[in-house]
């Protein structure tokens, strides 16, 4: 003890083209603009990342191990606009010290509204991850780590699952600390990791700054940080998004150095070891009961459901997209089901938030738009249409919209 | 500190936003303990105004014989002392409405007082003829504008030598001649503050006596002050001015103490109101806003856009309108006054501020105080302040009409944009500006 636990973040929306409520289209998403962005991180993060965990894991020999959670929409932008990606991703699954974790296909928070869209995309993913890489997912995260009681409750009910992942938020923890295996109330089989978000969020945010007081963080410091958990803790889950490496936190900081030397000062320590999430949840007896009433996640300060339900804009576009799911269903038509399930994707609800507009921070950084009004705006206008192609493709029911549309 | 202010309006009687600045801003500077000279011109007649507005007095006391300055102060102005100098000088007319309000001026004068004594058509006309030699020669005013300008800064510069100041403040063109005769004569450093250029009032077709002025003034000051990062781009790159010389105070609003019944008016009628108010005059894009209006009368009907002002282009955007066959969608009130404006506000969905170029444009502010939804071209001043309102590039009609349907069509975003931005507008204060003009101040009086 402990095992270090690394598990990365895949994930790209299909974000949405400029879209007003005169365009008639129904291509709503700007392959363009996609397919630039995913060449640029694949450039920037996902190849060279890819190549340097490849070669540390054979050097290593098995030793080291970490995990991944791609979401379906990535995976097929991937395969559509650099394919070069799911080649790496495909020698990382061949090493064998590598674990697929499971999610909901579209990276949406069906969680929230429709328990039966959300069954339908994790299982949808699984098969996915299956037919891509020949694995068989154990262990599940939702979308930014959302997570509740009845999260939990619903995925042991799936039956295919052994643990779930999520945020190690101080308010659930109590005197707790998040280096411990839990499970949750009321189920017999899943256990529960939670994010170490101080020694995660040292590596994903605080790495490259130079007004950190611990920088410059080197492989020995961290390792050192690891060492002191021994004896007081089981698992340092070490849960970040990937693009981390190269995007968030540029080359010249050193982060892929820090990588590739950190598996050998981990090691030194005899005591240590790599541990993929399903290997923790086989390992380690859970140590308590995490008991978890209001849903938490990953995001921000508040660590909660802020960041795409903070205003009157964002619950309205969230509402509209899931009123629209009975209509959707009963088209029966693929490419519509699949132009409304693209359009869950959280993403778009994150592009509405106006909580630290004016400061222009992380959320306003990484937004296709100028405002958070001109995302409402698109979206709405892009639903708008999609719920008239619905309308349109189903005989006998009145429609709604004016004949002027 | 003591500061001679050189303005053109104040409030109540105003025709633009320069008056509203200069009130906002002249007011938190007295709050600031600052004392202020503020000089104005003033007609020397009340008359009934035709299509050029005129000035209407303030209430003064009775004038000199000479029509000159008479100092007064207003009670909420505490350190402000004001004069006026008999002028027909009036902001944002151009040298031909001046050439034409000086004939109304003498038309009306003869007519007044010298009818009754004249005889026949023929000494009438002669008469008339006479009449701008005999007046200029008085020393009351000049008939054309250019003259006017240097007649006013003569006057001036008689009042300065009275007083005691440490600097000089001159509020856009017409006044530059007169800041520039002050400071020569007194040896006080001049600021000039740009409320707008030529380039903005005119496009590309700038009369070069204005540009001239505007140069002369910009090139004698020890300091520039503009309303926007865009105004002071426009200033470095068309008026060969150093970046040094040249900060940025934004305007602010005055926040009306009037709370706003939140069930507001519009629950009687399911028609939405699309405001546009200003001057009705091609730097303020009046015909974007009616092809917008267009566009979006194309997909909704129940909506009526207002156009609330008044100015040269009136009279062809009604045209306008009834040639788009959206006449009856489109209404003009002329131009509104105090508690109309408050009014108009009230009733509006959505404020449109579609300007070509606007150096700031306090407007929107206004809208905002008023819980207002806000959609601005991003080729304005403020745009570079608010962040909780819609922003488009002026030509762009089609996003422009996508805008504005959006607002109407989905009331969570206007809800959102009319919680925040009146959030948002509170920050722009004028005690801000007045503060950032008194450092001005402090630094040029300090490095004489």
């Amino acid at each position: 003890m402990p095992s270090v636990c690394f598990y990365f973040q895949v994930h790209q929306p299909y974000r949405l083209r400029h879209y007003t409520i005169f365009d008639k289209t129904p291509n709503y998403f700007d392959d363009f603009h996609n397919a630039s962005i995913c060449r640029k991180v694949a450039n920037k993060c996902y190849l060279p990342t890819n190549r340097l965990l490849l070669d540390v894991i054979r050097r290593y020999e098995g030793r080291f191990k970490i995990a991944f959670s791609l979401t379906g929409v990535a995976l097929e932008q991937f395969q559509q606009f650099c394919p070069e990606v799911m080649s790496t991703f495909d020698a990382l699954a061949q090493t064998g010290c590598v674990e697929f974790l499971a999610e909901t296909y579209y990276h949406s928070l069906s969680f929230l509204y429709s328990r039966q869209e959300f069954i339908e995309q994790v299982n949808l993913h699984v098969q996915a991850i299956q037919k891509l890489f020949g694995q068989t997912p154990r262990v599940f995260r939702n979308t930014e780590l959302i997570y509740n009681n009845q999260l939990a409750e619903i995925i042991e009910s799936m039956d295919k699952f052994d643990a779930v992942i999520t945020e190690g938020a101080d308010h659930i923890l109590g005197h707790r600390n998040s280096n411990f295996v839990y499970r949750p109330p009321n189920c017999k089989h899943l256990k529960l990791l939670l994010k170490n978000y101080s020694l995660s969020d040292d590596i994903a945010f605080r790495f490259g700054n130079r007004q950190w007081n611990e920088y410059p963080l080197m492989a020995d410091k961290f390792a050192s940080w690891v060492n002191r958990i021994n004896g007081n803790g089981q698992v340092v889950n070490l849960f970040m998004d990937y693009e981390t490496f190269g995007e968030y936190q540029w080359q010249d900081t050193g982060i892929f150095d820090f990588m590739a030397h950190l598996p050998r000062e981990v090691l030194k320590n005899p005591d240590n070891d790599f541990k993929t999430p399903s290997e923790v949840a086989e390992a380690y007896e859970a140590t308590d009961v995490v008991d978890v009433p209001h849903i938490i996640s990953w995001a921000d300060m508040e660590r909660d459901l802020s960041a795409w339900l903070g205003n009157a804009m964002q619950s309205n576009a969230l509402h509209e997209v899931y009123r629209l799911e009975k209509l959707v269903r009963q088209t029966r038509d693929e490419r519509l089901l699949e132009d409304w399930r693209k359009l869950q994707t959280s993403d778009h609800f994150y592009y509405m938030c106006t909580k630290y507009f004016a400061d222009g921070s992380v959320h306003h950084y990484f937004n296709p738009y100028d405002s958070p009004y001109d995302s409402y705006i698109n979206f709405m206008n892009v639903l708008n249409n999609l719920k008239s192609r619905c309308e349109r493709v189903l005989p006998g029911v009145p429609s709604a919209t004016s004949s002027k549309t | 500190m003591k500061v001679f202010m050189l303005g053109w309006e104040f409030p109540p009687y105003i025709s633009g936003g320069l008056g509203t600045a200069c009130h906002g801003l002249t007011k938190a500077m007295s709050d600031l303990g600052v004392e202020i000279i503020f000089v104005l011109p003033k007609p020397f007649q009340q008359t009934a105004s035709t299509h050029v507005r005129m000035l209407t007095p303030l209430q003064v006391k009775p004038w000199n014989a000479a029509g000159e300055t008479v100092g007064f102060t207003q009670k909420e102005l505490k350190h402000v002392t004001f004069y006026a100098i008999a002028s027909a000088l009036q902001p944002y007319a151009t040298p031909q409405q001046y050439g034409q309000q000086i004939e109304q001026l003498i038309r009306q004068k003869a007519t007044q007082e010298q009818l009754k004594a004249l005889g026949g058509m023929e000494e009438l006309r002669h008469w008339l003829h006479q009449i701008p030699a005999a007046l200029a020669q008085s020393g009351q005013y000049s008939s054309d504008m250019h003259t006017e300008i240097h007649r006013y800064a003569a006057a001036a510069v008689r009042l300065a030598l009275q007083e005691q100041f440490d600097v000089i403040h001159a509020h856009d063109w017409m006044t530059y001649p007169a800041g520039i005769a002050v400071a020569a004569m007194t040896g006080k450093p001049l600021i000039i503050h740009v409320h707008s250029t030529e380039y903005d009032r005119s496009g590309e077709n700038i009369n070069p006596m204005i540009y001239d002025i505007e140069r002369q003034g910009m090139h004698a000051a020890a300091k520039i002050i503009a309303v926007s990062h865009m105004t002071r781009n426009i200033i470095l790159t068309r008026y060969g001015v150093t970046g040094d010389k040249v900060e940025v105070v934004y305007n602010g609003v005055e926040r009306n103490g009037d709370a706003i019944p939140y069930n507001k008016i519009g629950i009687h009628s399911d028609e939405k109101i699309v405001l546009f108010l200003g001057r009705i005059t091609m730097q303020k894009g009046p015909e974007y806003f009616l092809m917008a209006a267009r566009k979006v009368l194309e997909v909704m009907d129940n909506v009526k856009f207002v156009m609330a002002g008044s100015g040269d282009m009136m009279h062809r955007m009604i045209e306008m309108a009834s040639q788009m066959g959206i006449g009856n969608k489109v209404l003009f009130t002329g131009f509104l006054h105090g508690k109309d404006v408050q009014r108009v506000f009230q009733m509006a969905d959505l404020y449109v501020m579609p300007s070509v170029s606007e150096p700031f444009g306090i407007a929107p502010l206004e809208a905002l105080n008023f819980d207002v939804p806000v959609l601005i071209s991003k080729q304005s001043g403020v745009a570079e302040v608010l962040h909780h309102v819609l922003k488009v590039d002026f030509w762009d009609i089609q996003e422009m009409a996508n805008k504005i349907i959006a607002v109407l069509k989905y009331p969570p975003l206007q809800l959102t944009l009319r919680e925040h931005g009146n959030f948002e507008v509170r920050k722009l204060r004028w005690s801000d500006a007045a503060r950032k003009c008194l450092k001005v101040y402090q630094e040029t009086t300090q490095a004489v």
